[in-house]
């Protein structure tokens, strides 16, 4: 008896050691990830240092400033005229919608106001950066989960927007077309049909992401109910734009605040979703560039005649003061505050980036996800290092 | 009068802004004497300056107004750089060495009595406007920190340190955002030398320079008349 007992004893022990030989061989201390500076899902050069408990994110922290260009202090020394052309640079895939709060709101402190012909075009132009910033963004968020197909469609179909965008400005990425006071150059001839065509062939490009993603098992199993952001969270933070949106918050500066931009002056929809999940944030924005192309139709059918540019001195001096101005950019909320002192150039300009703020939320709604949910989330989140890194 | 609106600028038949207005007066009720100065651009905009010691008091008061999205958190500094645009100026640079936060020659919207000023944005959903928030920051080169109530202010307070060196009492961990580690200086403050112009003067200076009086007027009539041509022509 005894012995079978010790044997029993004995396997017992045995069996248990091994048990516990193993648990310590596996045992699964915190691990550090580094995701970045070079990784596909982060636009540019930002790092994020990541704790990992097993497939658990514990920690997350967003290192950026890989690409930090000091624009606040190369604004100090540089004029007005100088500087649309380095704030181009800001979000440059949205390119020309950056120039238009900077120079609406050097505009407020000259008290100069551009023809109502200037601000529609401007407009027309802000939305089709609008368009082309978030449709590479649609093609973008398939790839992170693995299809490849959309991207490829909207670089095809961006392209049309890019060479519209080029037709009048020049440029295709750095644009620097707004004036104080108006813009360079009038409409080509012959843009408006084209405009409109290309408008038609964007529309195309959305149903066509929306056959192939919206409805896929697997972008649904991958997106819903990840990197849930609530409402509270996402206004403490200062989301902007379609995050906010997609957090189920009806903001929208293009509708909710004065501007001299004609948005008043034409029918459209500001769209929301309230499960602030990463498939909430790519519906905005889907449907967010389906109006855009209607708004810029509307606007071309309504797009008064008359000058282009008001009458401001050769050399600009804004006289002292300070104002801020923020536009609904593709990204989000983009603003400037200029503190002027009456010289050529501005005393201190604060420039407010969507991307930024959108992005100081990362570490906390990254905690507790699985790491292949980071990729989702951090394009879910869309942001443009050049945004982040001004 | 609660109000204490200075609207020396603004011209008299502007409207009275009821809804900036009152935002001011909401903020001095809770603050009592810890709003210092504000100013309301009617249409437009509204600033409050309020005492460096009740700058969190003052976020909390706008957070419980319903402001409750975070703009932007940043510093000002009201020195006159001793390089660049106004090295051939003939006043004060206003820095001499004897305090950090001497008082500068001129400061903005609200006032200010110090070289540094903190100053944020917040906005309110419900009430569709925003407000710009300013502090003195005195010797200590400290100010509270917004992150307790704006999450948000965590990544402006550590951008406004590395760049302005001021410190954010509070401030869960301090540590800097966009420079290495380890580096020198407050790249933003205006004594702080921009490099790249050390080295290199920029070409574009000549863009800033004041034209030839007797060149102005024949630039002005080239000017007018091209755009009189065109508008004449479209």
């Amino acid at each position: 008896m005894t012995a079978t007992s010790d044997q029993q004893r004995h396997a017992y022990v045995a069996s248990q050691a091994a048990e516990a030989r193993v648990n310590v061989e596996l045992d699964t201390g915190d691990m550090i990830l580094n995701i970045g500076p070079q990784h596909p899902a982060t636009h540019g050069t930002l790092r994020i240092a990541t704790q990992l408990d097993g497939e658990l994110v514990v920690k997350a922290d967003p290192i950026p400033g890989y690409m930090h260009r000091g624009y606040e202090k190369l604004t100090e020394v540089r004029t007005y005229r100088q500087i649309t052309t380095l704030v181009n640079r800001i979000d440059w895939v949205g390119n020309f919608a950056n120039e238009v709060p900077f120079v609406l709101a050097a505009e407020r402190l000259m008290e100069v106001e551009a023809p109502p012909r200037a601000q529609w075009i401007r407009t027309i132009l802000f939305e089709m950066s609008r368009i082309a910033n978030i449709s590479l963004f649609l093609g973008d968020m398939g790839v992170q989960l693995g299809a490849l197909t959309p991207v490829f469609f909207a670089f095809r179909d961006r392209e049309r927007v890019l060479n519209q965008i080029e037709a009048v400005t020049g440029g295709r990425f750095h644009p620097n077309f707004d004036r104080i006071g108006g813009l360079k150059d009038d409409l080509p001839k012959g843009w408006i049909a084209e405009t409109k065509d290309c408008m038609e062939t964007m529309r195309n490009f959305c149903d066509e992401v929306e056959d192939l993603l919206l409805g896929n098992p697997v972008f649904q199993a991958r997106c819903r109910g990840i990197g849930v952001i609530p409402t509270d969270v996402a206004l403490g933070y200062g989301l902007s734009g379609a995050n906010l949106r997609a957090s189920g918050v009806d903001w929208d500066l293009r509708r909710d605040v004065d501007s001299p931009l004609p948005y008043d002056q034409i029918d459209w929809k500001v769209w929301t979703h309230t499960d602030g999940d990463s498939f909430a944030r790519f519906w905005v924005r889907l449907q967010e560039t389906r109006e855009a192309t209607l708004i810029v139709d509307k606007l071309l059918d309504g797009l008064p005649s008359g000058p282009i540019m008001a009458k401001v001195p050769r050399i600009i001096k804004v006289p002292a003061g300070e104002a801020y101005i923020s536009t609904e950019n593709p990204l989000g909320e983009m603003g400037y505050y200029i503190v002027s002192k009456g010289d050529v150039g501005p005393f201190r300009v604060k420039i407010r980036t969507p991307s930024f703020n959108n992005i100081a939320i990362v570490s906390w709604v990254l905690r507790g996800v699985f790491v292949p949910d980071v990729i989702t989330i951090l394009g879910s989140l869309y942001f443009v290092l050049g945004d982040i890194d001004r | 009068m609660a109000d204490e609106t200075t609207d020396n600028d603004t011209p008299a038949e502007v409207l009275a802004d009821e809804a900036r207005d009152s935002v001011v007066e909401r903020l001095t009720e809770v603050l009592g004497d810890g709003v210092v100065e504000s100013h309301v651009q009617p249409g437009a905009d509204v600033w409050v300056r309020v005492d460096g010691n009740r700058w969190q008091d003052a976020a909390r008061a706008l957070h419980t107004m319903d402001f409750a999205y975070f703009g932007f958190l940043s510093i000002i500094d009201w020195a006159i750089a001793p390089e660049g645009r106004y090295e051939d100026a003939d006043f004060d640079t206003g820095d001499d060495g004897e305090s950090i936060s001497s008082v500068p020659e001129a400061t903005g919207v609200a006032g200010g009595d110090t070289r540094f000023q903190a100053f944020a944005r917040v906005h309110s959903i419900t009430e569709g406007l925003g407000v710009t928030l300013k502090a003195d920051i005195d010797d200590s080169m400290t100010i509270g920190t917004w992150t307790g109530v704006y999450p948000g202010a965590d990544w402006h307070e550590r951008e406004a340190w590395e760049m302005f060196g001021v410190t954010f009492a509070g401030h869960p961990r301090l540590r800097n955002l966009y420079l290495p580690s380890g580096f020198e200086g407050h790249p933003l403050r205006k004594d702080y030398p921009l490099l790249a112009r050390v080295v290199k003067p920029w070409p574009g200076i000549v863009d800033m320079e004041e034209i030839p009086e007797h060149l102005e007027a024949q630039l002005e009539a080239e000017v007018m008349a091209a755009f009189e041509a065109e508008e004449g022509g479209a």
